[in-house]
């Protein structure tokens, strides 16, 4: 709206303004940089009439925002640098930026571009404060997981940082926690576990979640409620009381299996967890399944039927194609249920079946050794592959079923 | 189409009444959508319903009791008990056999630590005992091997008890040794017991019998060469010293007739019968009357005793009591998870209304790079959220190091983040956030701007505005994120078990301590079923406000 009006902002004066909140912001810098020092008072002081300086030199170049951005920049990287070492130059130079950032953003009045026009400067305050409320949350959420990335190249088989690492000095860092998962049989055998259980339960419960998921969107189903509610119910009951219920069940079952029919006791080992984990996956492949579902089209399938294809052909050439991106989705979240499930197969799991989660979780809680941090950033690595398919899958299926495009 | 008579019913093209063909078209139509749920439900039900239930009927069973000490169990139902007084010795000599049967079978120790569950000390009482039942039957042995040297011969036992009619007491002893060590006893044994013995000496009898079927099955022997059990001995004992046992087996001239009768003419020389001391000498657990009335107490098949452990009440023969105040844990625990799975529910709609609100009214663009933020931690594994938070959060750890390095901490007080229920919430916060915004989002996005703006432009401040225009609205999202973070919550086992210490764990913890550690099933079964009734019942009402079909995944 403001925007439509084509004002323009006032802006605001420098030494009454601009200039004095540039100094404080300035100043919570020099404190932390002067803490490092020994001095946080003079840090203080420091930070605030660098901070003035800078907003003082800044106010006549509004045209030229990116080169005066890049050379404070450079000039903080410098000092930082000089004064100590790499990562003091990388901080600095991180501090340069938001500062000359934050001078811009207040002296062209940037900071009421978010706000009507006719807000007072309370409400704005209160606006502005907000947005960094909301980055604050933002950074809760994904912040814990970097720590995590960077100490899996530590050096030292240490969980915390190392003065070479903060120093960005290359011999604080190194691929050894990466090595030890790649060659070591402790890290290897549980993740080829993981591969093997989580696609077969995926398998299982892709194939059985669609045909149910069809069967559920059909208008006539006696009973619909009574069953979407047992077949959602594994993923409501807590995890720990289905662990304990298979626990109970699964063990006669495999000795069963293992006496009666003479099976191999690993082969019956992962068939307990395998069909523990499917009917974990099944609630997400119904519901992404039948999602899908409420936006398809009834008359293809008809209008198939018509033209001479048997119900197989429909379902094959027809259904399937446009159903793909929520089964593919809801496979996704079956595979990344079982693959990142610990609870259960510690219950019905044995020794052989031991899971990467699994092997985690023991060396959490004995605090062994740090590949685990360098399996957690694979983990990571893997999760941000399975959010991007499923997101563009999602935006996929919007477009065909010609919702918004976004 | 033009010679359809205009009365009778509609018929369609096949010349069916047009009634029944849409009903016999619907009726297809359903049992074609049946086909389709039948595996997928048959799956679940095989795969989930049936071990939950299999859960519920463990938290109730109690058979080990009356299978291992079937006989004991019996003449135990005349024992009052509250008197003080022991068992009388009816009680013991069966108890003699039972433990017999069940030392040899290696079971009576999982009845111990059964038993030591009600009881603290049963455990040893039956291990020390099982021990020794072979010194409380051997001077019977002595005393018969002494009467006639045949009896040393377990080919002597094998002729005497040899015969046919018997078939119906081996089929007795095979029920109990399937019910006390489970399915595999049926199959030839190589012997058939005779039905005069059976009746001449019933005791001896069915221990003899108890003797073969564990020799030719468990052991995989041959009757007829084995020299039986110290058991046997007794039993034979006892039932020669019955009242007109002499005058019965004067007439027996089968098998074995001559030991017999020596064994009979040497019965003056029988030491003394007295299970009742010989069991408390062996172990002086036997002769606690308080050790008898949990027995007695336990020895029903099914049993409410686990969930009033699980309430931190105890069983006695007047019906149920309190617990002693030092040892009621689990209602503390019940109640302590609900209290920090409320606080956890409380920060993540604290934390998670501004940011759905956020994601709700940017432009979808932005919205979308946002949502990434969010959905990145959903994505990633429990494990690594959980590790991350333990290494920010230790003593040693980066949060601590920052602070130390600002100088707000001293380094000599470092905090405590974890290890207590301050890192559970954290933690847990982190990981259920997503569960809030998700529903909140899709909730709040449904609410047209507009009606904001016509608050304000009716004179509404931001404030009054929001209060009473905007929030009311988001309750549903509200509502519906908060149960579906408690009941996640309610149950969460990994993150408190790695950033809990011993402050903040869940009930959840304690139920997986007792599958794994203290090995105690059926306790562990009774809290998960009071944890699952919980959730039903929070399940039920998240479906009454939401609805279950409209659980979103992703946004």
């Amino acid at each position: 709206m403001a925007n439509s009006l084509k004002l323009t902002l006032k802006r605001p004066s420098l030494w009454g303004f601009t200039a004095p909140l540039t100094a404080a912001l300035s100043g919570v810098f020099g404190y932390i940089a002067g803490t490092s020092f020994g001095n946080p008072l003079l840090g203080i002081v420091a930070g605030a009439v660098i901070g003035a300086v800078l907003a003082a030199v800044l106010h006549p170049m509004p045209e030229k925002r990116m080169m005066a951005r890049l050379g404070v920049v450079a000039l903080f990287f410098a000092v930082g640098l000089f004064a100590t070492n790499l990562g003091g130059g990388i901080a600095a130079a991180i501090v340069g930026a938001v500062l000359s950032w934050f001078v811009f953003w207040i002296d062209t009045g940037d900071y009421r571009k978010g706000v009507p026009i006719y807000y007072t400067r309370a409400q704005t305050l209160w606006h502005n404060s907000f947005l960094f409320l909301c980055g604050l949350i933002f950074f809760f959420l994904i912040a814990p997981l970097f720590p995590v990335m960077w100490l899996s190249f530590n050096a030292q088989n240490f969980f915390t940082f190392t003065p070479e690492m903060l120093a960005f000095d290359p011999d604080g860092y190194s691929l050894k926690h990466y090595r030890d998962f790649l060659t070591t049989d402790e890290w290897m055998q549980p993740l080829k576990n993981s591969l093997i259980i989580a696609p077969i339960a995926t398998v299982i419960s892709v194939t059985l979640g669609t045909l149910a998921a069809i069967g559920l969107s059909q208008s006539h189903v006696p009973g619909r409620q009574t069953i979407m509610a047992i077949l959602i119910s594994p993923m409501i009951v807590p995890l720990i009381i289905s662990a304990t219920g298979m626990f109970f069940f699964y063990a006669p079952l495999g000795n069963w299996l293992e006496l009666s029919l003479g099976l191999n006791k690993a082969f019956v080992g992962y068939v307990k967890v395998i069909l523990a984990h499917a009917v974990l996956g099944v609630p997400f492949v119904i519901i992404t399944v039948t999602a899908t579902l409420v936006g398809f089209d009834r008359s293809l399938t008809r209008a198939a039927a018509n033209m001479g294809a048997n119900p197989v052909t429909t379902f094959f050439r027809v259904q399937m194609p446009l159903i793909l991106p929520g089964v593919i989705s809801g496979g996704l979240f079956a595979f990344i249920t079982s693959f990142d499930e610990v609870v259960v197969v510690l219950f019905v799991g044995s020794a052989q079946q031991q899971t990467l989660p699994w092997q985690m979780f023991t060396g959490l809680r004995e605090q062994i050794s740090p590949t685990i941090l360098a399996a957690a950033t694979i983990l990571v690595t893997i999760s941000i592959l399975l959010l991007t398919t499923v997101e563009l899958l999602r935006r996929r299926s919007e477009r065909l079923r010609g919702l918004s495009p976004s | 189409m033009t010679d359809t008579t205009t009365s009778g019913p509609m018929l369609s093209a096949d010349g069916v009444p047009l009634k029944t063909s849409l009903a016999r078209a619907l009726r297809r139509q359903k049992l074609r959508a049946l086909i389709l749920i039948a595996p997928l439900l048959a799956f679940v039900v095989l795969t989930f319903v049936v071990p939950i239930g299999s859960m519920l009927f463990r938290s109730v069973e109690n058979q080990i009791v009356s299978g291992t000490l079937p006989k004991t169990i019996e003449a135990l139902e005349t024992w009052e008990g509250q008197d003080g007084t022991l068992p009388d010795q009816e009680v013991f000599q069966a108890l003699f056999f039972d433990m017999f049967r069940a030392a040899e079978a290696k079971e009576h120790t999982k009845l111990g630590s059964r038993l030591n569950y009600e009881r603290t000390g049963f455990s040893s009482v039956f291990r020390t005992t099982g021990r020794s039942l072979d010194d409380i039957g051997e001077p019977f042995q002595d005393w018969l091997e002494d009467a006639d040297p045949a009896f040393a011969e377990g080919l002597t036992w094998y002729e005497i008890f040899s015969g046919t009619g018997g078939e119906d007491l081996i089929e007795e002893r095979r029920a109990i040794w399937a019910n006390m060590v489970g399915e595999g006893f049926a199959g030839d044994i190589g012997f058939t017991l005779s039905g005069e013995m059976a009746q001449l000496l019933p005791q001896t009898a069915a221990a003899y019998s108890d003797w073969a079927i564990y020799t030719a099955i468990v052991e995989d022997d041959v009757v007829a060469e084995e020299d039986p059990w110290e058991a046997v001995y007794a039993a034979l004992a006892l039932d020669l010293a019955r009242d007109g046992a002499a005058s019965a087996l004067a007439a027996y001239s089968g098998a074995g007739a001559a030991p017999i009768a020596n064994a009979l003419a040497a019965l003056p020389s029988l030491p003394e019968i007295d299970f009742r001391a010989a069991f408390i000498a062996e172990n002086d657990g036997w002769g606690d009357t308080g050790n008898w009335q949990t027995l007695k107490i336990y020895s029903p098949d099914y049993t409410a005793g686990y969930f009033l452990n699980a309430i931190d009440m105890e069983k006695g023969l007047d019906g149920a009591t309190a617990r002693p105040e030092s040892q009621q844990i689990y209602v503390k625990l019940f109640i302590r998870t609900m209290i920090m799975s409320l606080i956890i529910t409380g920060s993540c709609i604290l934390l998670g209304y501004p940011v759905a609100w956020l994601l709700a009214n940017l432009p979808v663009r932005s919205a979308n790079v946002l949502m990434i933020l969010v959905l990145l931690p959903f994505w990633t594994s429990l494990l690594v959220r959980t590790s991350a938070w333990k290494v920010l959060l230790q003593q040693q750890g980066v949060i601590n190091d920052i602070l130390v390095w600002l100088g707000f901490v001293d380094d000599a007080n470092r905090l405590i983040l974890m290890n207590n229920s301050t890192g559970t919430i954290i933690a847990m916060t982190h990981i259920l956030l997503p569960f809030m915004i998700l529903p909140l989002y899709s909730v709040m996005k449904t609410i047209p701007p507009s009606y904001l703006r016509a608050a304000k432009s009716l004179g509404a401040t931001n404030w009054t505005a929001f209060w009473r225009v905007y929030f009311p609205q988001s309750i549903p999202g509200i509502g519906a994120g908060s149960i579906l973070v408690f009941i996640l919550a309610i149950g969460y086992y990994i993150t408190p078990e790695i950033v809990g210490g011993t402050d903040g764990v869940f009930i959840s913890n304690r139920i997986a301590h007792h599958i794994s550690s203290s090995l105690n099933w059926g306790l562990a079964a009774a809290l998960g079923s009071i944890l699952l009734v919980l959730v039903l019942a929070l399940y039920w009402l998240y479906d009454r406000i939401v609805g279950i079909d409209n659980v979103k995944l992703g946004g």
